[in-house]
């Protein structure tokens, strides 16, 4: 897990994770990329990360990969990061296609439902929470 | 004591305070005004580990930190 201030070079990760594997034997390479889309005014997306929960949750998925046969990979920004410009990169290698395709899905999607991660708008300069864009947590609501 | 530390948007500082079980914070938090928007769709750790169960127990020096709805990527 890779985390980077500011917005990510994704040619460079990508390349040295296809790099590190080169001799792995691992038949698919499944890259996913997030890129922050220009809509509603804003000139960026910020983020906070609680990183200890996040490598703790990253740990996890690591092992579910493993018991697959697979490896997955990610790195996120901290701090703002422009349109245009990528915040989130993952990807899974397998020795055949259908983990991966499977891995990346399942991965991305509980990756967005729950890695520490929060995400403001930038306008004007300012960060305004993406109050209706998050999704609590699993076991959310448990001190109310 | 334990203390109790509000994560992203929450925006409140660190607080400390007696507690035997995660059931003794929530009543504390529960009291708090400036919570009664977030209690019931935060997530909750302790010592960085994600819990689901009021009756955890709790000892001095334990961490709990409180965690807002989350939109990574």
């Amino acid at each position: 897990m890779e985390l980077y201030t500011g917005p990510l070079d994704t040619k460079e990760i990508f390349g040295r994770w296809l790099d590190a594997q080169a001799e792995s034997n691992y038949g698919a390479y499944i890259p996913f990329v997030g890129t922050i889309r220009a809509e509603d005014g804003i000139e960026a997306l910020s983020f906070d990360i609680y990183e200890p929960v996040l490598q703790k949750w990253f740990d996890t998925w690591q092992e579910k990969a493993a018991a697959l046969g697979a490896v997955v990979k990610m790195a996120h920004s901290i701090g703002d990061v422009p349109v245009h410009t990528s915040s989130y990169v993952s990807a899974v290698f397998s020795p055949k296609r259908r983990v991966a395709l499977e891995l990346i899905d399942v991965f991305v999607e509980d990756f967005k439902a729950n890695a520490p991660i929060w995400k403001y708008d930038v306008r004007d300069g300012k960060r305004i929470y993406a109050a209706d864009r998050s999704t609590p947590m699993e076991g959310s609501g448990l001190l109310s | 004591m334990v203390k109790i530390e509000f994560l992203g948007p929450i925006g409140k500082d660190s607080v400390e305070m007696e507690a035997d079980t995660l059931a003794d914070v929530s009543a504390q938090l529960k009291a708090d005004n400036s919570l009664i928007q977030w209690l019931d769709k935060c997530a909750v750790a302790v010592n960085d580990t994600m819990v689901n169960d009021l009756s955890t127990v709790l000892k001095d020096g334990d961490k709990i930190s409180i965690l807002p709805p989350v939109c990574g990527g």
